[in-house]
């Protein structure tokens, strides 16, 4: 019964923050290149306008994919903030990518198809960080309930670091940040027209935009699940630290030009090798 | 609804001229002038966009490319010719290639001149394609409405005829 409570929390605040987080995203953006930038509510004034256009269909299992991809990113957040399965989370996300993309290849556009198969190239850079961050959850935990791994004595980070930079690096490709925003970008800066969403219009991209936000909630969930343990004041920590993240994000977003894929696959294996694999390494050395 | 005015997404299609319309718009997204600031986002994308605007003439090239993207782009839509080109061609009016302004192939509701067009004539052009926008959507609104209604009545009446 109590893992409603934060389930609900979840459905409610997840698109109120994760729209706020989208606003003060592009009013940084903009106060980074000198601009005065666009009012902080402007990510809901897009989402309602994108409901009242004209409906565009281009095919209907377009559409269908794109709900799929909602559910499945709901389905992700609500699993993880109840304290369900790591490894299972990781892998709904997983499976909320796979329908996001499979939307962008059912239609004819050929800037769509480039846009999944670099969609795919960037699931193929990303894919071994995550799972290699739940393992580093269960190593050091002994569990991969996230019930259980916020009630650890002190916090994971410390046991934990090479995961924390992995993740925190392949996170701009996740939030869909230069230097990685390969397959799509929120920026006017564009190759490929607009990459996977360029066939999605109207109500459908509004709802594409939903899922991203319910996304980057969750992201930043698992950023804070590095700093959370059992005393109350770990959370005030945990949403500091989710800031900062975010914050370094965005500045990595200003600071970088796009790479090419190659650069991207290389420097997120190499990185994931580098922190992740050799943190994993001494820490089964420690135990 | 006034979400769309608080939100018009403009996409950029440069026709037949010099590029000096073309850099002004440009210009408008520098810190300098910031059209974000009022939630204009340029995008790269036909269906996407709100507010199409278009600097320089029609040519015999351009004329099916144009018309192809203002039909991708979802309703309510606005069209804004910026700069003489754009209005009536300009100097290239008399080029064997040239058809004339934009509204030799597509319903224009807002002219901007100028040679080149000042980027404050611009932004003043999109505010007024912004108010154009929301009448567009209100108008819609209104005949979708009324077909409803219309829709309902009329079927209302075919039940009463198929029970008598």
């Amino acid at each position: 019964m109590m893992e409603i409570v934060p389930i609900l929390l979840f459905l409610i605040l997840g698109p109120v923050l994760g729209g706020l987080l989208a606003g003060i995203d592009r009013k940084l953006s903009a106060r980074m290149q000198g601009r005065k930038g666009p009012p902080l509510l402007q990510p809901f004034y897009d989402l309602f306008k994108l409901f009242s256009k004209q409906v565009v269909v281009v095919n209907h299992v377009q559409d269908f994919l794109v709900g799929g991809f909602l559910i499945f990113i709901i389905f992700t957040g609500c699993l993880f903030f109840s304290g369900g399965d790591l490894l299972l989370v990781f892998f709904a996300l997983t499976l909320a990518g796979i329908f996001f993309m499979m939307s962008a290849c059912s239609a004819n556009s050929p800037y769509s198809s480039m846009g999944a198969q670099r969609e795919l190239l960037q699931m193929m850079a990303y894919e071994p960080m995550v799972l290699l961050v739940g393992i580093g959850f269960y190593m050091s935990t002994g569990s991969f309930a996230v019930s259980d791994i916020i009630k650890s004595g002190i916090s994971n980070i410390l046991y934990l670091p090479g995961f924390f930079i992995g993740f925190v690096f392949i996170l701009a490709i996740k939030l869909r940040k230069s230097p990685f925003d390969l397959s799509t970008s929120h920026h006017a800066h564009q190759e490929m027209v607009k990459g996977l969403t360029t066939e999605i219009s109207g109500n459908i991209l509004a709802l594409v935009e939903l899922s991203h936000w319910y996304e980057n909630i969750f992201l930043l969930g698992v950023v804070g699940l590095f700093i959370i343990n059992s005393t109350w004041w770990s959370a005030v920590i945990a949403v500091v630290v989710c800031m900062a993240v975010y914050f370094l994000e965005i500045f990595a977003d200003m600071v970088f030009p796009r790479v090419k894929w190659e650069f991207m696959l290389k420097s997120t294996w190499l990185v994931t090798l580098g922190a992740g694999v050799l943190n994993m390494i001494i820490l089964s050395a420690i135990h | 609804m006034t979400y769309i005015s608080k939100s018009p997404w403009l996409l950029h299609y440069d026709g037949s001229s010099c590029n000096g319309c073309d850099i002004e718009v440009l210009a408008c997204l520098t810190p300098v002038y910031d059209v974000e600031r009022f939630g204009i986002f340029n995008t790269g994308n036909p269906k996407h966009a709100d507010i199409f605007l278009i600097t320089g003439g029609i040519n015999e090239q351009n004329a099916p490319v144009v018309k192809q993207i203002y039909k991708q782009m979802p309703h309510p839509k606005v069209v804004v010719a910026v700069g003489i080109c754009a209005c009536d061609g300009g100097i290239f009016k008399e080029c064997y290639n040239i058809l004339g302004g934009v509204d030799t192939v597509l319903p224009v509701d807002i002219f901007v001149p100028g040679c080149a067009a000042r980027p404050e004539a611009i932004i003043d052009g999109v505010v007024k394609a912004i108010a154009l926008l929301q009448e567009k959507r209100n108008t819609a609104k209104k005949d979708m409405a009324s077909a409803k209604k219309s829709a309902s009545e009329k079927r209302i009446a075919d039940k009463k005829e198929a029970k008598k």
